[in-house]
């Protein structure tokens, strides 16, 4: 089957879009509509279809109009998300191949420009430390790295899969962007999803951020999840790493692209991820005036839930443990749990400088616990091996 | 009431009830037990189907219920064949509820990749319990290849809509040979008894009881409203719109002359 359609009226493409909407750079205007939601706007985004999207809906739910509505969307989302979800959670847990870095983002630990000790997993110890994941109970494995194409080649990440794909039913990667063409190849090696945050949708403050290196040009990196599409990976992951620019704005870019991807490549599942720039973490609050509060979070998640019905909405260690231990229920799909973000990190306690710094410390028995004890099932498996479409059948 | 025959098979129960969405294994296996239940579907996509000791798998008494394995995730033939054969190896169950979804959102099936799957798996030997939208061309084409059922859906799945599909599923029902199951979307006991009452020969229920504020009541619920809608239909109900009476007779003031 064609992963995209290829029906002419489709023609349009996200950069086109977001342009034309002025998403993508002095967005003045929409800072302006924002203001101009008013109470009523909010009660009527609400009443409309649970799970529908309308950029004129998510305006009206991430304004700040909607703050005191916040308790009505929790309880919308939550039901929700319930009736198409069920009572289950999935978990993940990430594993950090390297960490040399081509790139220099400010806002990232492997940023080029820092000094550290760099580290690169062999495909022997990226398995060491897999095993341990799985003796936890993992199925759903992440696999992550920076981008240098010399340490970590599409070939390693290829063989990498084949040889987790006995133990992890579901496997995706959070690594440099590649070639639709390169994404084919791990999907044919057994990867099923993709996650590529776009980061900012802001061309200034993109510009602003990566100062150099391939992931610079904002063009190609919003090209990337289309990309992944074709290749027929099964789950897309969207985000915008919020702090580096208005989240309000940034979420109705997000939702514009998801909306875009899933008119087009209707076969792949979009989730996405709220990585959030967070002052414990190291991150000077100067170089990022931006920075989201809690209430900013959740109300960004229940917006994109009541817009979007099935999407997943994945929530990492990098939020602490009670935040994430409340939003379990309210719209959340997906957590991870006993996180490492270093090379290395889970056969070795001691290895340090990590892509960011974890919040939630919680080991995965512990974090099962928590869902049980809120009424979920905590769900390791949620896929099976023999859907993987090998070359070779 | 008669007995529901699927494939030779025979089951008292009308009530097939789906294994997802469950706040634990625990609830799963008492809602199961309190809807008098016969056949119990489970995804494989869910489940480590060669491992007895798989906390779903475990909850399910063998002895007692049904498995029948579902292909739930499958976008292609290719992919719920491939599942299918799996199931079959590592259970020696060979029936199947056939579920090819290309569509993640609203899970709809695909009748062309549907209709391939039955196909092939039908000449291999497989029941085929096929899931699709209420399509009586594409239920008679499925029942010409072999298949053990067709189950149309009532509304998309998990939608908690009820019978929105009401003028094909009655189409389905006259014309279709084999039993009909109504799938999906049914949401409340009163949706079930609908079913059962313009002739569908059983129902399957997942989100309407896994997700209710009390799942097990639910599940008696809709243990019941199965029951009371098969017996009506049994009973032979007079349908409101083509057999309606006055009760004065219209015609009263015609005399014989």
């Amino acid at each position: 089957m064609k992963a995209a359609s290829e029906n002419s009226k489709l023609k349009e493409s996200i950069d086109s879009i977001l342009e034309s909407l002025r998403l993508d750079r002095d967005r003045s205007l929409w800072e302006q509509r924002l203001q101009q939601v008013t109470s009523q706007d909010v009660e009527s985004a609400l009443a409309s279809r649970p799970g529908s999207y309308s950029l004129t809906k998510l305006l009206a739910l991430v304004s700040p109009a909607a703050e005191s509505h916040l308790e009505q969307m929790a309880m919308l989302s939550q039901r929700l998300t319930m009736q198409r979800f069920g009572r289950t959670i999935r978990l993940y847990a990430p594993l950090y191949l390297s960490s040399h870095c081509v790139n220099r983002c400010r806002y990232c630990g492997f940023n080029r420009d820092n000094t550290f000790k760099r580290v690169r997993l062999t495909a022997d110890e990226a398995m060491a430390e897999a095993d341990i994941l799985a003796s936890e109970g993992f199925r759903d494995i992440l696999l992550v790295s920076s981008e240098d194409r010399a340490c970590i080649t599409v070939e390693y990440l290829a063989e990498l899969a084949r040889r987790l794909k006995p133990r992890f039913s579901f496997i995706s990667v959070e690594i440099y962007q590649m070639s639709a063409r390169e994404y084919e190849h791990l999907f044919d090696a057994g990867v099923d999803g993709v996650t590529l945050y776009q980061e900012t949708y802001d061309r200034d403050a993109y510009a602003r951020y990566h100062l150099g290196g391939p992931k610079a040009d904002y063009d190609t990196r919003l090209r990337g999840p289309q990309d992944t599409a074709q290749a027929g990976m099964r789950e897309i992951g969207l985000g915008a790493l919020l702090g580096l620019a208005d989240w309000r704005v940034e979420t109705l870019a997000l939702a514009e692209h998801a909306s875009y991807l899933m008119r087009r490549y209707w076969q792949s599942h979009i989730s996405f991820s709220f990585p959030r720039l967070r002052p414990a973490c190291g991150v000077p609050p100067a170089e990022f005036p931006h920075l989201l509060t809690d209430k900013n979070l959740v109300q960004m998640m229940l917006a994109l839930r009541l817009c979007f019905a099935d999407t997943g909405l994945v929530l990492s260690t990098r939020e602490p443990a009670q935040l994430r231990d409340h939003l379990i229920g309210l719209g959340v799909t997906r957590l991870s749990a006993g996180s490492r973000t270093s090379p290395g990190g889970y056969t070795d306690s001691q290895a340090n400088t990590g892509q960011f710094e974890v919040s939630d410390h919680r080991s995965p028995s512990e974090v099962a616990a928590v869902i049980r004890a809120r009424g979920l099932d905590p769900v390791w498996k949620d896929w099976d091996d023999a859907l993987w479409a090998r070359k070779k059948d | 009431m008669d007995k529901l025959i699927i494939a030779d098979r025979a089951f008292d129960s009308r009530l097939l009830v789906g294994t997802g969405k469950f706040a634990s294994p625990k609830v799963m296996a008492q809602a199961l037990a309190a809807s008098g239940c016969e056949i119990v579907t489970v995804a494989l996509r869910r489940v480590d189907i060669d491992n007895p000791a798989d906390d779903t798998l475990r909850e399910i008494d063998r002895d007692r219920f049904l498995l029948l394995p579902n292909t739930s995730g499958a976008r292609s033939a290719e992919e719920a064949v491939r599942l299918s054969r799996l199931a079959r190896a590592a259970t020696g169950i060979n029936w199947v509820k056939l579920e090819v979804t290309p569509d993640p959102y609203y899970l709809l099936p695909c009748p062309v990749e549907t209709l391939k799957a039955a196909e092939i798996l039908v000449k291999e030997g497989f029941v085929v319990l096929p899931y699709i939208n209420a399509d009586p061309i594409l239920a008679k084409r499925l029942e010409d290849v072999g298949t053990a059922t067709v189950m149309p859906l009532g509304s998309p799945i998990g939608s908690n809509q009820g019978l929105k599909t009401r003028a094909s599923l009655e189409i389905i029902v006259e014309q279709s040979n084999i039993p009909v199951v109504v799938d999906a979307g049914l949401g409340l006991p009163s949706h079930a008894a609908e079913a059962m009452e313009i002739g569908a020969d059983a129902v399957l229920i997942n989100t309407a009881i896994a997700t209710a504020g009390d799942p097990v009541e639910m599940a008696l619920a809709f243990k019941l409203a199965v029951e009371a809608g098969r017996r009506a239909y049994e009973a032979g109900p007079r349908d409101p719109l083509r057999k309606a009476e006055a009760s004065s007779p219209l015609t009263g003031f015609l005399r014989d002359e």
